[in-house]
């Protein structure tokens, strides 16, 4: 027997050191998980649910066919002098091991479908919020049956100084963005998903929400919570260079925190109409333009314009060239490389300062500015 | 040796011109197992980079160059090859045949793999890097977005495609025409049927992976919109099109390692393959199941529910016939009289990952529980229990069981078992702690994680590594035992060895089965 335990506890030292080495990790560092989370929505319990099910399920026929194979191991040994048995075949037990595993899919099927038909229910929802994905950022528009959307953009907001170790990674590392989604609680939401380049997936696991974001396509998904609290995913599909980068973080409040940030938002937006009549400095140009080159432009251009994915701004052909083709370029992109048409995503101030900016540094010294009003004119044509 | 015909020819030429399957055979081994360093290499630059959140080593564009020529290099390089190999070594002397039944074609489906793998491997040092848009190149980013080499990469899987579709041929050729007389279907070894069944579903959808690329090429050059929706053409037709290649693809891998465990395991237990039948059976039922069941890689592309319910419940169905072949697997152990070499270790390996990875696959299949496991670790977890401890398990076990065969020397065995062992918990602890990161939320194919995930992938880092040195031991073994093993000259080299191949003189000389074996007409199987 002594032997036999010893040459069990061989075979098993292996998964064993595994197992335990995962419960000293995740004992040890309270941040590791080692779960699914049942999250904070009704069908993310019902997700969190099923998968414990079917896990247990699936543990327990592993312990009874690994249960055979190692009593096999153990007693059924050559060195133990055991002469092998001979038969082989037996109609019986193989329709045993057939119909019974199929009896329990049908059960595991049931509860399965119930979640699913239940995912898919989309009807019925207070309020639309529609998902763009980008490269590398997520937008957000909220359907106003008035016309009066909110839409922003929402990066990224950890500093590449932290991805690239020369500064401590604060707590939310890479988890973090400028403008989160607001979502008011207690309210289903339908998300409308689509993208404007590459296939992204917009991921909140708390939420249970996962779903393709399609270029030219709109999907719908759902949900609703009364846990008010913030929720952090990422980009679930590999949509290039920047696909780890660009997070998702929702901010779920009360109704009334939310009916404020709304108001606030709109106010926002009254500004920038306001702001695109006026006209700029150089200096309050250059200002805007550095914020929104970091925010925007960085990512491929490079720090100081040198270049990187996309071309390099400093010293350009474009930046210190002909304006009007330099506004064409922010605004409709290069068809067919990854220069994504800007129009779109940037209101006009923004615009105006970015290109003012890409001529006026990085020791570009065109010395000419452009106005809201340009690019307005510019987008008319 | 052969007292009549000639040997093998002398030098270079004898490499380059050979119609011999036994040549063609070792070429495919040895190409498959430099592929195998190669995107191990690749695998290991992504798990170094992963070994602590931030950026250190390579840039996020590299390491999704990384990621894909990893999958690819693994896939179609390495795994698949192997197998190939295997087949022309092993089929003709399984079934009493002198060769394949189309050795020049033979010759060639071989020969066009170096240059191609040779130009998939030169994108690295394209302008715009290597293909990184991953080895399942979802459009629009591997058409618009991507970088100018993906043309190369195209090309790559053309011929690629035509090697593969040349080799299953072949097979199917030489099992329907050229098994000795009496040698029938159903007492042909396990493993010549897997193939058989394998050899079909490539013939079936490698086409279909030719037509995906050619679409590709269509949109990049010549100004088509398959898969662009602003023409007219539809992104997710991308995905049916790819995963109705892509699922039959893994069982293409899983199949023929089901065959190659399903000889080893008798042979070690001393005692028949508990239900032969019902074991070919299954593998023709995982093999039809393969082709309806493609849209479960897509839950989340926003299907119909009434197709998302059918994906799901044709994907469950799967877990019937797998079941089936493990609870045989296990049955034939039973009251057996059973020893640990190491080829044995190497398929109670397999044996016990892989079902961990069918469970993990049943997990997946449910649909409303994909939502939250889809694209996330969880799924780079499940697979590679399948295709590492699955398949590159067995391919291992392979050539420790049939090594001594072919060269008529023994590998070292306490260094197998050490292999084994180091592998084993190198690969637990590389992708064990995958499942739970993926559970908690990171999601795959990203260069840099959340502070949570920290732990577990510098584990997962470190076990990868074991894995990958391991490798090296393996080499070490094999090429000693080419070189300088101990000399074997027993027919059968293991005693419970069974099957025509254990009949021939050790080493396997160079032409066998010249005349046709005489089968028993008795003997059910071998």
């Amino acid at each position: 027997m002594c032997f036999e335990a010893k040459r069990l506890f061989r075979l098993a030292l292996g998964p064993v050191l595994m197992l335990m080495s995962a419960v000293v990790m995740a004992a040890g560092a309270e941040v590791s998980q080692v779960n699914m989370r049942p999250g904070v929505t009704e069908v993310g319990k019902e997700i969190y649910d099923l998968h414990m099910i079917i896990l247990w399920i699936c543990t327990i026929i592993g312990v009874g066919v690994f249960g055979v194979m190692f009593y096999s191991i153990i007693y059924h040994r050559k060195s133990k002098g055991v002469v092998p048995a001979t038969f082989h075949e037996s109609t019986k037990v193989e329709i045993a091991w057939t119909i019974v595993p199929f009896f329990i899919l049908i059960g595991m099927a049931v509860p399965a479908t119930s979640t699913l038909l239940n995912i898919y229910d989309n009807d019925d929802a207070d309020m639309d919020v529609l998902i763009t994905g980008y490269q590398w950022k997520w937008k957000y528009e909220y359907l106003d049956e008035n016309g009066e959307n909110v839409t922003f953009f929402s990066n990224l907001r950890t500093p590449q100084n932290e991805i690239y170790n020369t500064e401590s990674k604060g707590e939310h590392y890479l988890l973090e963005v400028d403008e989160p989604l607001v979502l008011p609680a207690d309210t289903k939401v339908r998300f409308l998903v689509t993208a404007n380049d590459v296939i992204h997936s917009w991921w909140v696991p708390d939420l249970a929400v996962k779903k393709d974001a399609i270029p030219g396509f709109i999907n719908e998904a759902w949900t609703r919570t009364s846990q008010e609290g913030i929720y952090r995913g990422q980009c679930a599909e590999l949509c290039g260079k920047d696909h780890g980068f660009m997070p998702i973080v929702v901010n779920v409040v009360s109704q009334g925190e939310y009916d404020e940030w709304l108001s606030g938002k709109q106010a926002e937006a009254a500004e920038i109409k306001e702001l695109m009549a006026q006209t700029f400095t150089l200096d309050q140009l250059m200002e805007r333009g550095k914020s929104v080159y970091d925010r925007s432009c960085l990512a491929c251009h490079g720090a100081n314009g040198e270049g990187g994915l996309g071309n390099a701004i400093a010293n350009s052909a474009v930046a210190t060239g002909d304006l009007g083709e330099h506004l064409e370029i922010g605004i409709n992109g290069v068809p067919g490389t990854a220069m994504q048409a800007f129009g779109g995503q940037m209101n006009d101030v923004d615009m105006a300062a970015v290109i003012t900016y890409q001529r006026n540094a990085f020791g570009n010294n065109m010395g000419d500015m452009v106005q809201p009003i340009d690019v307005y004119n510019h987008k008319k044509g | 040796m052969g007292d009549h015909h000639h040997g093998p020819a002398k030098g270079l030429g004898r490499w380059l011109f050979t119609t011999n399957h036994k040549d063609i055979g070792t070429m495919y081994l040895w190409f498959s197992f430099a592929m195998f360093i190669l995107g191990g290499f690749f695998a290991m630059v992504i798990r170094a980079e992963l070994f602590q959140p931030g950026m250190q080593l390579v840039e996020p564009a590299f390491f999704n160059q990384m990621t894909t020529l990893h999958g690819l290099v693994m896939v179609f390089g390495a795994i698949m090859p192997s197998f190939v190999g295997l087949a022309n070594w092993l089929i003709p002397m399984m079934i009493g045949a002198p060769d394949m039944a189309l050795p020049r074609m033979n010759n060639w489906s071989f020969w066009i793999l170096p240059p191609t793998f040779l130009l998939l491997a030169s994108t690295l040092f394209m302008e715009g890097g290597a293909p990184a848009f991953g080895w399942t190149f979802y459009a629009p980013l591997s058409t618009t977005y991507a970088p100018p080499s993906v043309t190369f990469f195209i090309f790559s899987v053309h011929v690629l495609g035509l090697s593969s579709i040349m080799g299953s041929i072949n097979i199917i050729a030489t099992v329907m025409n050229m098994r000795a007389p009496g040698m029938t279907y159903m007492k042909m070894p396990l493993f010549v049927w897997t193939w058989l069944i394998t050899a079909f579903l490539l013939v079936a959808v490698m086409p279909v992976l030719a037509g995906a690329v050619t679409m590709m090429l269509m949109d990049i050059h010549f100004g088509t919109s398959f898969f662009s929706a602003a023409g007219g053409g539809d992104p997710v037709l991308f995905q049916h099109v790819f995963w109705f290649f892509g699922h039959p693809e893994v069982y293409i891998i899983i199949l023929p390692a089901f065959g190659v465990v399903s000889q080893i395991i008798p042979a070690f237990s001393r005692k028949p393959l508990f239900g032969y039948d019902s074991m070919v059976y299954a593998t023709a039922s995982i093999a039809f199941l393969s082709f309806i069941v493609w849209a479960h890689h897509m839950y989340t592309v926003g299907m119909p529910v009434a197709g998302e319910l059918f994906f799901m419940y044709a994907t469950m169905l799967i877990a019937v016939p797998t079941g089936v072949k493990v609870f045989n697997w296990v049955s034939t152990m039973w009251r057996g009289a059973l020893s640990f070499e190491t080829p044995m270790l190497f398929c109670l390996g397999f044996l016990v990952l892989f079902t961990i990875g069918g469970f993990t696959g049943l997990m997946l299949s449910i649909a409303p529980a994909d939502f939250q496991y889809h694209d996330s670790y969880f799924v780079v977890a499940h697979f590679h229990y399948v295709m590492v401890a699955g398949a590159v398990f067995s391919m291992t076990a392979a050539v420790y069981f049939w090594l001594p065969k072919w060269c008529g020397k023994m590998y070292n065995e306490t260094m197998g078992k050490t292999h084994f062992w180091i592998s084993f918990v190198g690969f637990n602890l590389a992708f064990f702690p995958q499942h739970f990161v993926g559970l908690a939320g990171m999601p795959r194919r990203i260069p840099d994680y959340a502070l949570q995930f920290a732990d577990f992938n510098m584990m997962s880092s470190i076990g990868a590594f074991i894995y990958g040195a391991s490798q090296i031991m393996f080499l070490y073994n094999v090429i000693a035992t080419i070189v300088s093993g101990t000399p074997v000259s027993d027919e059968k080299v293991w005693d419970g060895a069974e099957g025509l191949e254990w009949t021939v003189p050790t080493p396997a000389p160079y032409h066998t089965f010249e005349t046709p074996p005489k089968i028993d007409p008795a003997h059910a199987h071998s």
